[in-house]
Formats: structure tokens, sequence, C-alpha cells
């Protein structure tokens, strides 16, 4: 089949008229997005608003009861796993941070490269000069390089949302979800990590999920706010935040 | 086996445990056979076998702790992959038996023509083969753990459910061979063996081989473990126990790696199963019961989950001290003692007895590295590196 | 003829000749009949059936019963015949008179199979008109399974004076019984029989129509049509018969598995030592039962209403004791809670061996829980039927527990949202410990009520625990509906699956759906959705 006669759109995530309900509870409701490739987009909105679910649906772990999910314009992301997903090239940040913390900083590194990930090739696998150079080229821009050989587990908090920032680095997707990558971090963090977001965005297509309106200025990109489960408004922070509806679910007066 | 593996997998702990388990399995064998009856250092027969029996569950410890400590995944019914692996040996010994049971029938086992069967069931077939026997010891366990855990891990049956479904299938299985007409022997299983590649199961010679056997088998087993706990893949495994659904998003496919280890595991149960029931000379259903899966659970926590040398450890521990109570007149004990030894591990030694010890081992060390740091600053001693 | 057969024939003639003037002159009817059961010939034994059986005397009965039963002794030299009752004294047939003992040289009176439909119904007639209903309904019953022609006349007498419904009801059935075999009945009265018997409606009745011969075109064809409906009938009350077993079994695996459904299903505790709380339970029953013996035998049939509250305490407060000193430091370790609870269940099956004996205790039936009644074609014993009405009123005072207490309400809240809840004003603690006693308290009533079903030994528990497990896994894990439907699905399934499989076929093929099962839908029937499951 050819790519290019199938391709539906030149987005690189598209979202339209995509529900979920739980139980009833009605957590996405008709919502439709458009990432284009190269763009940086932030999320904002309440809480309860759809944002993780949403996250949940395009990375495969929730299925939508109805809607199209499609990926660089060409992949039905609803009909996929989550593995089939991440193969893909897009790769998560979770909310709270999730590195595996019985392992050093290096392995989890190591473990986040996009090389080959079926089982026989762990098993037979033997380190090469390219992955440590990759790893330590990663392990600089986190600026992680001295506790490589420290336990994920002993880092502080802004740490692991670091090292979990370069595993999506190092697994170097596509596109990349980040949720809440500043929350809990000192001013200074903070600002440290939008400076890298940015970085990345030269490269990668970001989605960035945040509460902190100050990160979500410093970032200087379009933003969209959610609120039950569809888009409220869209576009610049400013004109975001000066919408009414925005101010009244979410910012407040 | 590639060398970088074997090499890999080969730290300090694995090439000590590895030198006592081989010196075990040279010694005591020929203590047993060489030195006179009378001297202080002849191992009796009777201990052989039942060290055999200990060194067999030490396989079967292991097998639990690759995927218990290293994947998290809890299997309560590992003794059914451990009995068919000594169902399938104990097939091919009572092929062996031949015209020498009580009915004399050449092809039939004695319990066949009590129960009046006129033919061999098929699956039956190929027993008296030795190699076949062999082969079936790693096939069957493997077969059903691939089916079993193809259809749990794909469909992300995890945690206590998991455990609670290998409960019930090791139930299951215990149901069936308890039945007649299942054709294993019912419920008094397969036994009166004769002999075993044409040697006497009962002789001296036998025993002492049995016994270096299941030592080679255990270290076979133990590198296997190592080689694939100390490459990539055991990484995998580990974040797979940590965060399995990060782990996936990570791009890896987590039931293949659960499903790899996890028939890994169940063919060495097989294996330890399959050196088992020539050395104790029976297997019936009750190897089947679900408390003896989660007896074998125990042995790895006593000795420390994710050490594999633990786990072996902790299986002979625990079973000498099963043999050594339930012998004298503590036996009516025995049980509140393995009762309280769940209670008291779970609850004081998480980390098991290996696990305490390293943990103990890596921070004494880390303290002695910076006292002699802090002596080497107040010398004057600039250069850091004396520190290592 | 042959010239040996009937040289034989003479000599017999001439023995049975020989024979009646031998005997006492003071012999009337009744005495020679008895005496001809010691001939050992099965003609005079048949003759001598019918004579005693008219007689109207008041041994006709004794000997016709003890002919039944193989009491009947008869000396061939003698010709004397003796009752040997069921306690080993004797008496003389023909005078009723004891006797001390009877000579060795006598036998027991032997049947064919001919012979032994003439006792049937012999016996049969004798009780028709007895004054006791509960033997009239025998008789009748007997006269019908034996549909000899003979008993005819004594049916039609009986009927005539019956008064009793359900025993009329049986004579008419016998009546048509016999009709339906009598080679001269009329084709009216043949209908009217196959009528009767297709009202009967159960499997004798379909014997009788399936094997009745030849017949009258018109008697065949009706035949045949009773016999499907019957049959249908038949497979409809065995279908509410397996029902019924899978509603009981439900019920007790409801019971075993209810508490569970609160600590591991609220929870989240796993605890193997689950049924060694039903264990416990049963033990209490068991004390109390033997302290009624003992003290109060007057209160027997009290003793379970008593022990329901005993045993809730007693398992509660375990209950208690065991989350205070072990589970509460396992939160959140449930493979570890696995293993301790699994140590826990060893030691208290342990303890119960060295208090009670590793033996079963015996746990009596109350009286009000004995017996059995009849519901169509099906019989309902109380024991279990009490169980099911006992286990659905635990299950609907749960319910209404955890909705309308403050306990419940805490257990909810605590459940749900444990941060929140401890923010509130909740003391969790003491809320995890009162809901693990709840679930164990309820584990304890089961105990009370498994006691009259099964056996009381220390092993109790064990038996259980997957079981309960497979219900609650099977339901969805947090829904107490769920443990109900679950538990009654499995149940039926079980019980549907039993006749066609075996019973422990029947078992391994439901454990391997429910594994099967949960593959396909791992979080139970009734799962919970959405993000907070996975939390």
């Amino acid at each position: 089949m050819n790519v290019m006669d199938t391709r539906a759109t030149s987005a690189m995530l598209y979202l339209d008229g995509v529900h979920v309900s739980f139980d009833g509870f009605h957590a996405i409701n008709n919502l439709s997005l458009t990432l284009e490739p190269g763009e940086m987009r932030a999320i904002i909105g309440p809480n309860g608003a759809g944002k993780t679910t949403m996250m949940d649906i395009i990375t495969g772990k929730t299925k939508p009861d109805e809607g199209t999910v499609l990926f660089d314009g060409v992949t039905d992301l609803t009909r996929l796993d989550e593995t089939r997903i991440a193969e893909l090239g897009i790769g998560r940040k979770f909310q709270k941070p999730t590195v595996f913390e019985s392992q050093t900083v290096q392995d989890n590194l190591l473990l986040a490269l996009n090389v080959d990930h079926s089982v026989k090739a762990t098993l037979f696998w033997r380190g090469s000069k390219a992955e440590s150079e990759r790893i330590d080229k990663v392990l600089e821009t986190i600026r992680l390089t001295e506790a490589r050989n420290r336990l994920a587990g002993s880092l502080s908090h802004g740490q692991k949302q670091w090292l979990e920032i370069g595993m999506l680095l190092a697994q170097d997707p596509k596109l990349l979800l980040v949720d809440e990558p500043v929350a809990g971090m000192t001013d200074v963090e903070t600002h440290l990590t939008a400076e890298l977001l940015k970085e990345i965005n030269k490269t990668h297509t970001v989605m960035v999920v945040e509460h902190d309106m100050t990160f979500v200025r410093e970032l200087g990109v379009k933003v969209t706010c959610l609120h039950e489960g569809t888009v409220l408004a869209e576009g610049t922070i400013d004109q975001v935040s000066s919408n009414e509806r925005v101010i009244e679910v979410y910012l407040g007066r | 086996m590639t060398p970088h593996m074997l090499t890999r997998s080969l730290d300090r702990g694995a090439t000590i445990f590895l030198a006592i388990v081989a010196a075990c399995g040279i010694l005591i064998p020929l203590s047993n056979l060489l030195l006179p009856a009378d001297s202080f250092l002849q191992v009796p027969t009777y201990l052989v076998a039942l060290w055999g029996k200990y060194v067999c569950y030490a396989i079967l410890a292991l097998a639990i702790d690759l995927i218990w400590g290293y994947c998290g995944i809890l299997s309560l019914g590992h003794g059914a992959f451990f009995a068919l692996g000594g169902y399938a040996m104990g097939m091919y010994l009572m092929r062996q038996i031949g015209t020498r049971g009580v009915y004399g029938n050449p092809i039939l086992p004695d319990f066949m023509v009590f129960l009046n069967w006129q033919k061999l069931p098929w699956y039956w077939y190929g027993f008296d083969m030795f190699w076949f026997a062999a082969l079936m010891v790693l096939f069957v366990p493997g077969l059903l753990a691939f089916c079993f855990g193809w259809l749990a891990f794909r469909s992300r049956v995890t945690g206590v459910y998991l455990s609670i479904i290998t409960q019930a299938m090791t139930y299951a299985l215990l149901l069936a061979f308890f039945r007649n007409d299942f054709g294993f022997g019912g419920n008094n299983g397969l036994t009166d063996f004769k002999d075993i590649l044409g040697f006497n199961v009962q002789a001296e010679g036998t025993r002492a081989a049995l016994f270096a056997l299941s030592c080679l088998a255990l270290i076979v087993g133990f590198l296997i473990c190592r080689a694939i706990v100390s490459s990539k893949l055991g990484k995998v495994l580990i974040a797979v126990r940590d965060a399995e659904s990060r782990t996936r998003f990570l791009g890896y496919r987590v039931e293949s790696y659960k499903l790899f280890v996890f028939t890994v595991s169940a063919c060495m149960a097989g294996v330890a199963g399959a050196l088992y029931v020539p050395q104790v000379g029976i297997i019936n259903p009750s190897e089947f019961a679900p408390g003896n899966s989660i007896e074998a659970v125990i042995w790895v926590a006593v000795g420390g989950r994710g050490t594999l040398v633990g786990a072996a450890l902790g299986a002979v521990v625990v079973n000498y001290a099963k043999t050594f109570f339930t012998s004298g007149v503590l036996a009516p004990y025995w049980l509140f003692m393995l009762g309280a030894l769940f209670i008291l591990v779970t609850l004081l030694l998480p980390k098991g007895i290996v696990g305490t010890f390293n943990a103990w081992w890596a921070q004494s060390k880390e303290k002695r590295a910076a006292t002699s740091v802090s002596a080497a600053a107040e010398d004057g001693v600039t250069e850091p590196k004396m520190a290592e | 003829m042959p010239a040996h057969l009937s040289a034989r024939l003479c000599s017999l003639a001439l023995s049975l000749f020989l024979i009646a003037f031998a005997l006492p002159a003071f012999a009337g009817p009744f005495e020679d009949a008895v005496a001809k059961f010691a001939n050992d010939d099965f003609s005079d034994t048949e003759e001598a059936i019918g004579v005693v059986a008219g007689s109207g005397n008041k041994l006709a009965f004794p000997i016709i019963s003890a002919l039944q039963d193989g009491r009947l002794m008869a000396d061939p030299d003698s010709k004397k015949v003796y009752v040997t009752g069921a306690d080993g004294k004797s008496i003389d047939a023909a005078t009723g008179e004891a006797v001390a003992s009877v000579p060795d040289s006598a036998s027991a009176v032997r049947l064919n199979n001919r012979l032994r439909r003439s006792v049937d119904a012999a016996l049969g007639s004798l009780t028709l008109q007895s004054p006791d209903v509960g033997t009239r309904l025998q008789a009748a019953q007997s006269v019908f399974k034996s549909h000899e022609e003979t008993a005819l006349e004594a049916v039609d007498a009986a009927l005539a004076k019956e008064s009793n419904k359900s025993v009329k009801t049986a004579l008419g059935e016998a009546r048509a019984a016999i009709l339906l075999f009598k080679s001269d009945a009329t084709e009216v009265e043949k209908l009217e029989a196959v009528a009767t018997l297709k009202a009967r409606g159960d499997q004798d009745a379909l014997a009788l129509l399936t094997g009745m011969g030849d017949q009258p075109d018109s008697v065949t064809k009706a035949a045949a049509s009773a016999i499907s409906s019957i049959q249908s009938s038949l497979a409809v009350w065995s279908t509410v018969q397996n029902a019924w077993y899978g509603l009981s079994l439900g019920s007790v695996l409801l019971l075993a598995a209810i508490g569970l459904a609160i600590t591991f299903g609220v929870m989240g505790v796993i605890n193997m030592a689950h049924g060694e709380m039903v264990m416990l339970g049963a033990y209490t029953t068991f004390v109390v039962q033997e302290v009624i013996r003992t003290r109060y035998p007057g209160l027997f049939d009290y003793s379970l209403l008593i022990a329901v509250p005993l045993a809730f305490v007693v398992a509660g407060a375990i209950g208690v004791l065991i989350e205070r000193s072990i589970i509460r430091f396992l939160y959140g370790r449930p493979l570890e809670t696995l293993l301790a609870t699994w140590g826990l269940s060893l030691v208290l099956q342990q303890a119960v061996r060295t208090m009670f004996g590793p033996t079963n205790r015996e746990v009596g039936n109350p009286s009000w829980m004995s017996g059995a009644f009849e519901l169509g074609q099906i019989t309902i014993t109380y024991n279990r039927l009490w169980i099911l009405c006992f286990t659905l009123a635990v299950f609907a005072i749960l319910l209404a527990m955890l909705r309308y207490t403050a306990l419940g309400l805490e257990m909810r809240a605590v459940t749900q949202n444990r941060r929140m809840a401890a923010s509130m004003g909740i003391a969790t603690s003491r809320v995890d410990a009162l809901t693990f006693g709840l679930g164990s308290g309820i584990a304890g009533i089961a105990g009370v009520a498994l006691s009259q079903i099964d056996n009381v030994s220390p092993n109790l528990g064990q038996s259980y625990i997957i079981d309960s497990f497979m219900v609650v896994v099977f339901g969805g894990v947090g829904n107490l509906w769920g443990t109900l439907v679950g538990a009654f699905t499995l149940g039926i399934a079980n019980k549907f699956l039993e006749p066609v499989a075996g019973a422990v076929l029947g078992k391994i093929a439901i454990l391997v759906l429910i594994i099967l099962f949960i593959q396909k839908r791992p979080r139970g029937l009734f799962a919970l959705k959405g993000r907070a499951v996975e939390a």
C-alpha cells in the first residue's frame, strides 16, 4: 500500500469526535484536537478535564468508545496496544514520575533506547559503543552524568522527572507526551525544564500537560484548554487566559 | 550460551555458590561409595538420597525465584510443573518394570492390568525410551506453562489474580490425577520402580550418580538463570516487576518476556521433578496439592528472593528443618513452625537471608570506604582514587 | 412323554398324597397352606401365598413379610415352618407360638422372580387396609410396582373405603397399573389407566407405559402420547432438580465467599486464612453443641441460634487480632500478605488439630433442619433450604449494613479514598481492623451453616478457599452483587455439568472455564472501569 495515498491528514496527531465513558461518567466528550509535525502544544485544564485520559487514549491504555485517533496521518491508534504504539514512536512521561527505581540511572536509559526490543535481542544483547555514546549524551543533557551509577530510586524528585525526560530522549520518539513535567520542582528547575523542552522541540513534536501557568507562559506555544472532556479554548496563552469560560472554570477571577 | 554471557553471569557470589555445589556433587558420592562404612567421613546412602531430594527442591526454588524474584510473577502452581516432570520420569520408570510387576504384563503397568485395561493408552507411547521421556520432562511442563502463560499474560492477568489462578490450575490437575481413568495410577500414583537406564534405582551407585546429576542440574539451572538475569533481558524483567506499564510504554512486549521466563522456569521445575522421582521412588497426585506450591514459595522468601543463591539456600534450609522437626518429638509443632516462618519472614525479613546479608555487606563496604576516605583526608592525601 | 419323566411325576404325586395324609388331622386350610412352604416347590409356595394372604389370620402379614426378607424357615423333614424375627427370636408359623430354636435342618423358603411379585402383591393387599395411613400408602405403592392381577380385588375393596386423599390417588394409580397389564381389561379401562399414569408422570409411570407390551391400537397411541408428555415433564423436573442443587451449592459458595468479598473485594487484602475463619465458626458450633449436650439437652434445637452470634464474635475477634498484628504491616504488598496469611492458616489448623484432634467432630442437625419434603418430582432437604435462606439473609443484612450504618459509610469512604477519609477525621486504621473483623466474622457465621452439611475437621477451611477466591474473582472484585451472581452462576453451572461430565470432571471443567474467563475479563463479571482501578 502506498503510504502517501492513504494519508488522511498532514497532522502528526489527529483526534476527532472521541468519546470515552466509565460507568456512565463521560470522561472524554467529543474531543477533537490536531497537532502538526514539529509543533509543541501545551494542554491546560482543571482536574478531571480529561487530560490524562486523553494521553491514555493516545498511548493505547484506554480504548475510546467512538472517534478517530490518527498518528502521522495513517495509523489508527485505537486498534493498537501500548507496546505497538510505543514502537511507532510515541513516548510518554507520566504525571507521577515512574522510573525503574531499583536499577541505575544508566540502566534506565539503556532500557529506554530505541533498539530492538524483542526477547531474543535482549537476551543476547552486548553493549555497543554507539549505545553508550548515546547514553552519555542523554546523561549530559539531563545533567545526571555524575549520578549515572546511582539507583534511580535514590534520586531527588526533580532528578527523577529529568531522568524520565531523559528516557524519552533515549527513546527518541516522533511524538512526546509529557504529563506535568514540573510538578514538585523548584523555580530554577522549572526554568531549566522549560529550556530543555524547547530544545527537544527543535527535533520532536511535543504535547505538554501542565498546571503551572508560569511554565506554560515560558514555553510560549499554542495552548489548548480542556474542560469536561472537550476543548474549551485554543490559541496563544494570552488568548486562552482572557477567555471568559476559561477564567470561569479554570483560572478563576 | 555465548561466552560473554557466561563471563557476565559469573560474579563472585555465583562463583562461590557453584564451587560449593560442584564440591558437594563430587565429594558426597565419592565418600559414599569409596570410604568404608565405619569411617567418620562416610556419607550413608539414606543421607545421599535425602540430600538429593533437597537439591531437587533447590532447582525448583531457583525456577520460582527466576519468575518471582526478577519478574514479579508469583506462581502458586509451580508444584504442578514439578509434578508433571516427575510423572514423565515416573512413566519411563514404570515402563522399565516390564514383566517384573505383580501381574507380569510386559507392556501394561500393574495398575492398568488391575483396572482391566486391554492396551496402553496412546499418551503412554514412547515412554519406554529414555530420550523420549527426558524430552517430555521438559516439553510437558513447558507446553502447559506456555499455553497457560500465553492466555494469562496476554490478557494481563497479574499480581494476586495470577497467583490465584495458578492455584486453581494445580488444584484442577490434582483432581484430574486422582482419577483412575486418567491413566496415571490414580490415588497411588506411580511407584515400585525397578531400574533406570538398566541400573537398579535402589543401588548405592545409582543413588550416588543421581545425586551427582542433581547437583549438575542445579549448576546448569543456576547458570541459565544467571545468564538470563545478567543480560539486558534481566534488566527488562526487573523493569516489568517494578513498573509493568512503564515498560510497555517504552515499547517492550511485556507478555512475551513473561511468557519466556515463565516457560523456562516451568521446564526447570519439570527437570527438578524428574530427578526427584527416582530418588524418592514414588510420584503421586499429592505433589499437585496447592499447599506444596505455596510451601516452595516460602523457601525462596526465606533465602531471599531475587538472589538465586538465596532461593537454593532457602530450599535446603527449610527442608532440612522440616526433616529435623518432623522426625522427632517436635513433629506436632512443625506446622506451627512452618506457619510462623511464613509470617515472620514476610514481616521481619522481607529480603530473606541472602538479601539481608547482601544489604548489610554493601552497607558496611560503603562505611569502610567512607572511613578510609576521611582517614585519607586527615592524612592529607589528596588523591581520592585511593579510596577505591 | 418320555418314560422317566412320567415316572417322576407319578412319584411326585405319590409323595404329595402321602404328605397330605401324614399331616396332623386338626390342621385347617391356613395351617395346611403354611405347611406347603416346606415343600420347597415354587407352585406350592405360590398356592400357599395366596391362601395365607387371603386367610385373614393375624400371622399372615408376619409370614409373608418374612418370606419376602428370607426369614421364613422351613424344615423339610418335620414340615414345620418358622418365622425368624429380625431380633433373632423365632415363632412357629402355623401357631404363632414362640420356639426356642429353629432346627438346623430348616432352611429359608426360596423364591423366584415370579413368586417375588406374588409376595409383593400379597403384602400389598394385606396392608392396603391397615389403620395406619403410612402403611396403606406404602402398600398401595408396592402394589403399583408389582401390578399383580391378584391384587385387583383388594385394591378395589380398599379404594371403596379409603378416605385419605393421597392414599386414594396411590390406590387409583395401583389400579391403573394392574389394569394396564391385565389381558382381559376393557379398552376403556386401559385408556383410563393410561390417563391416570400420565397424570402421575414420574419415572415409574414411564417404565410401566414403555414396558406394557401388546395392547389395542387406541391404547398404544394414548400411551405413546402419554410417554412423550411424561418425558418432557420429567426433563423439566430434572432441570428444576439440577437448578435446585445448583442454588444449594451456590448458596454454600456464596456463604464461604461473602466474607472474602469484604476482605479481598472491598479491602484488597488477600486472606488465605479465610477458610480457617470458616473452620473456627464450625468448631464454635461444635463446642456450643457439646455444652448443650452435657448441660442443657433441651436446648439442642436452639444450638445454631446460639452458635451464630458466638461464631461471629470468635472469628471476628480473631480477625481483628490478625489485622492488628500482621496484616496492617503488609498493606500495599498483596503477595506478602498472601504468604503471611497462608502461614497463619497453617498455624490455625494445627492449633485446632492440637485442641480438638485431627478427626472429624460430630455436629448434629437440630430437628427443624433434618428431614426433607417433596416438591413435585424433586426432594428438598430442610438443611439445604435453610442454608439458602440463611445465606440470602446474611447477604441482605450485610448490604444493608454497608449502606445504612456509620461503619458501612466509613468503610466505603476508606476503601474509595483513604487519604481523603483520613483527612475527614475517620480513624482509618480502626476502620481497617473492623472491616477485616467483619469479613472474618461472616466467615465464622458461614462455618456454623457449613457444619450442618460438611465434615467438621481442621481441614474444613482448605476445601473452600480456592472456590471462594474463584467466586469473588469471577464475580468481580469490590462488588458484592457480583459475588452473589458469581456464586450462583458457578453453583448452577457446576450442577448442570455434573450429570454430563461427572462430579470431578465437572469441577475441573469449571476451574478451567474460570481460568479462561479470567483471561477474557481479568476484572471479573462486574468489573469497575476507569482510571481508579489501576491506582
